[in-house]
């Protein structure tokens, strides 16, 4: 991990210019690949099943633009990538896409040089706590062990929460969510920090679930989306109008069950438009006219990638919250298809 | 190569720099560094041309900056509102604390390893052949994790000590063991210098009176042999020692009302006292007792360089095996011994990098790791790594060096 971070550091330009030149769409048609970054294990959300198939919310995003692109789901590169390396990666060009709960943040955006394409889970900052402990607030944590993975944001929020609150704490930096969990359950540190939707994650996957509870405090806005380079403006385009087409399916009622006959037998033009059977969106972008159905055929809309990956139906049980469709009381709000 | 011992007069053609011996290979040379330098020129252009192209641009700013995250173990102050910079020197504090207790320890390990590797002790050359193939032969970054991952396992967690009948109870009141790491009572002084009398100016009085008084029992000692030359008697130097060492040192602490805080378990983790942290043992020892088994190689080598006359001859003389060993053998060992030992001090400074994988807060875990991650300047942290490795393991090779031309065989 330590060569990539100095490798890639020292080549990061080189191919930074060469992509970003050639533009990252047509490398990835003439590849016929689409090279997507996902993390390292993260159950849900994006983790390799016992047949070694990458699965999870996140991935299904990467296999939803590669259908978009080239046609086929599965003409994916899953490439892992750890909070540490993740951004030298995609800066690189080793990946086209980062899908791996990433927040975005200005500097992210600004400094970093990098454009989220949009937010496909809302989320926040939690703590999980043994039920031993007793402890029923975050603000009762003075003097406390906490685990935290490095290298991202949760480490800066984690400060500024114990500091508004005149506590102190001890951190724990560890490289893996797999390893955190570890420390966290030996009792190396009292509570594990990370955003809701992993601890709930990594919870689902403890023998014990129920000794663990997720305190009410939520110290952060984490949106979490996927991000491709600054400067490549229709890739961006093709990677946030997919992530848009999912989300705007589940609003429109198409779904992976019936995207095969109701751009025909439908009325309503926006359907027809999202997929293909009216107008020329699919020309624009430079994809087919199909582009939005093959995507919707691979994993469903939005709605069914999420009751199917990390849904309440799921182990790790996770309501819609705020990721339910603007419809519903929710922050998910698709741009319109015209 | 011959040299011609009467040069032929005439006036130098440039087609000399290539059939004459004599510039031959300065040609050589200088086109060698012209292409080297022109090598370093486009990868320096490369690197700026597309940083240009992308954005970026290479700026030292960032290290003023707010850093905004909390380090669990800073020998200096250090709070989440310090700047990047001071991060960065918490982490050079740490990867110099770790690599002087590992280089300490892995020396004393190393030098028993390699000279019982040679005991006439059957099992005890075994074990300790054991000891160096195993511990050679498997990466440190996995004794690392595997010492880690046994510490944190088999030590009882703080909650353990907690309660009526608890599982676990601190050694005589004093030491508590957990997974979290060992605390112990810390010493302050009442009436120091500085805040809470924890002042760096305290300690530098202790240390500076601890080498007064070694200072001091040499000048007994090279007295007491001068005397011992002039009149074949020896004065009995104990006594007048250990007054040197003690008593200007149980003055100087009680002047400066040196007290003990006890380790006590409050909240949710054992407060007070000092700690030393799981991850900074874990490192240490793993560190230690890999490199301990390069060195026991070394010293096993140094010791079979001294020809066995030496030790026959010393034995003939009546002196005891270890005295043999340690006035005899050794010294002359040290020759051999020495300048692989620096590479081994060399390489337990270099692989404390390794320190993120137990979460130790060290140069690459701060400034190589949270600030690079956070600022996103990569290039920049990875350059000022670079530097600050390639510093320390000149530092340390030079020091050695200097050591090394005290120790060896001066021909004259």
């Amino acid at each position: 991990m330590k060569k990539t971070i100095i490798f890639s550091a020292l080549t990061v330009a080189g191919f930074a210019a060469g992509a970003a030149a050639a533009g990252t769409l047509d490398d990835v048609k003439a590849r016929g690949k689409l090279n997507c970054g996902v993390v390292t294990g993260l159950a849900g959300f994006g983790a390799p099943n016992a047949d070694g198939r990458w699965e999870g919310f996140d991935v299904d995003l990467c296999r939803a633009v590669a259908a978009a692109v080239l046609g086929d789901g599965d003409a994916v590169e899953f490439v892992p990538t750890t909070a540490k390396t993740r951004f030298t990666a995609l800066a690189s060009g080793e990946i086209d896409m980062l899908a791996r709960n990433t927040t975005w943040t200005f500097s992210r955006d600004v400094d970093l040089k990098f454009t989220f394409v949009g937010v496909n889970y809302y989320d926040g900052q939690g703590f999980m706590a043994p039920k031993a402990l007793g402890v029923s607030s975050a603000k009762d944590l003075d003097g406390a062990t906490v685990c935290i993975q490095t290298g991202t944001t949760t480490e800066l929020n984690l400060a500024d929460f114990f500091r508004t609150n005149n506590i102190s704490y001890e951190p724990v930096p560890i490289e893996t969510n797999a390893e955190a969990q570890q420390q966290y359950l030996a009792g190396a540190c009292d509570v594990y920090t990370t955003d809701a939707s992993g601890l709930a994650s990594s919870r689902a996957t403890f023998e014990n679930p129920g000794d663990h509870i997720l305190l009410p405090e939520i110290i952060s806005k984490e949106p979490l989306g996927p991000l491709v380079r600054h400067g490549d403006d229709e890739w961006g385009d093709v990677v946030r109008w997919t992530l848009n087409a999912l989300i705007a399916a589940e609003e429109l009622g198409v779904t992976s069950a019936n995207v095969g006959e109701i751009g025909n037998s439908t009325n309503n033009p926006e359907i027809k438009r999202l997929l293909g059977t009216e107008g020329t969106l699919g020309e624009m972008m430079g994809v087919d006219a199909d582009w939005a159905a093959k995507a919707i055929a691979v994993g469903g809309n939005y709605g069914e990638i999420f009751a199917k990956n990390i849904g309440e139906e799921t182990p790790i049980g996770l309501a819609r919250g705020l990721n339910a469709q603007w419809t519903n009381g929710g922050l998910m709000y698709a741009p319109p298809f015209r | 190569m011959t040299t011609l011992t009467d040069p032929p007069k005439g006036a130098f053609r440039p087609s000399m720099l290539l059939y004459d011996s004599r510039y031959r290979s300065l040609t050589l040379q200088a086109i060698a560094a012209i292409v080297l330098g022109l090598c370093f020129l486009y990868l320096y252009s490369n690197v700026a041309a597309n940083l240009r192209a992308a954005g970026l641009n290479i700026s030292y700013d960032f290290l003023g900056n707010t850093a905004g995250y909390d380090i669990n173990q800073t020998l200096i102050d250090y709070s989440s509102q310090s700047s990047n910079w001071r991060a960065a020197v918490v982490g050079i504090l740490n990867t110099l604390l770790v690599a002087f207790l590992a280089c300490v320890t892995a020396t004393i390990f190393g030098v028993l390893a390699g000279v019982l590797r040679l005991s006439p002790n059957w099992l005890v050359r075994k074990l300790m052949a054991f000891y160096v193939e195993i511990f050679r032969n498997i990466p440190v970054l996995i004794w690392i994790i595997i010492i880690f991952t046994i510490m944190t396992a088999v030590l009882p967690a703080p909650s353990a000590f907690r309660g009526e009948n608890p599982d676990s109870t601190m050694l005589f009141d004093l030491a508590a063991f957990t997974n979290r790491g060992v605390y112990i009572p810390g010493p302050y002084f009442t009436r120091g210098f500085g805040a809470e009398g924890n002042g760096a100016l305290n300690w530098l009085l202790v240390i500076a009176v601890l080498l007064g008084s070694l200072f001091g029992t040499r000048a007994v000692t090279a007295s007491a042999n001068a005397k011992q030359a002039a009149t074949g008697l020896r004065p009995n130097t104990l006594w007048v020692n250990l007054g040197i060492w003690f008593v200007p040192i149980i003055v100087v602490l009680f002047a400066l009302g040196l007290t003990w805080d006890y380790p006590a378990l409050k909240g949710f983790n054992f407060q007070g006292g000092l700690k030393v942290g799981g991850p900074l043992i874990a490192l240490w020892f793993a560190l230690s007792i890999y490199t301990g088994a390069f060195i026991a190689e070394n010293v096993r080598a140094g010791i079979q360089a001294v020809s066995k006359g030496q030790t026959e001859a010393a034995a003939a003389l009546g002196l005891r095996p270890r005295r043999v060993m340690g006035l005899v053998v050794l010294p002359q060992a040290l020759r051999v011994i020495i300048p692989p030992l620096i590479s081994q001090y060399l390489n337990i400074t270099k692989n404390s990098s390794l320190a993120i994988a137990v979460g130790y807060a060290d140069i690459t875990a701060t400034l190589g790791g949270i600030t690079l991650n956070q600022t996103g300047r990569a290039i920049e942290c990875v350059l000022l790594l670079m530097l600050f490795y390639l510093t320390i393991s000149l530092l340390i090779s030079a020091f050695m060096n200097v050591y090394n031309n005290n120790m060896k065989l001066k021909e004259r």
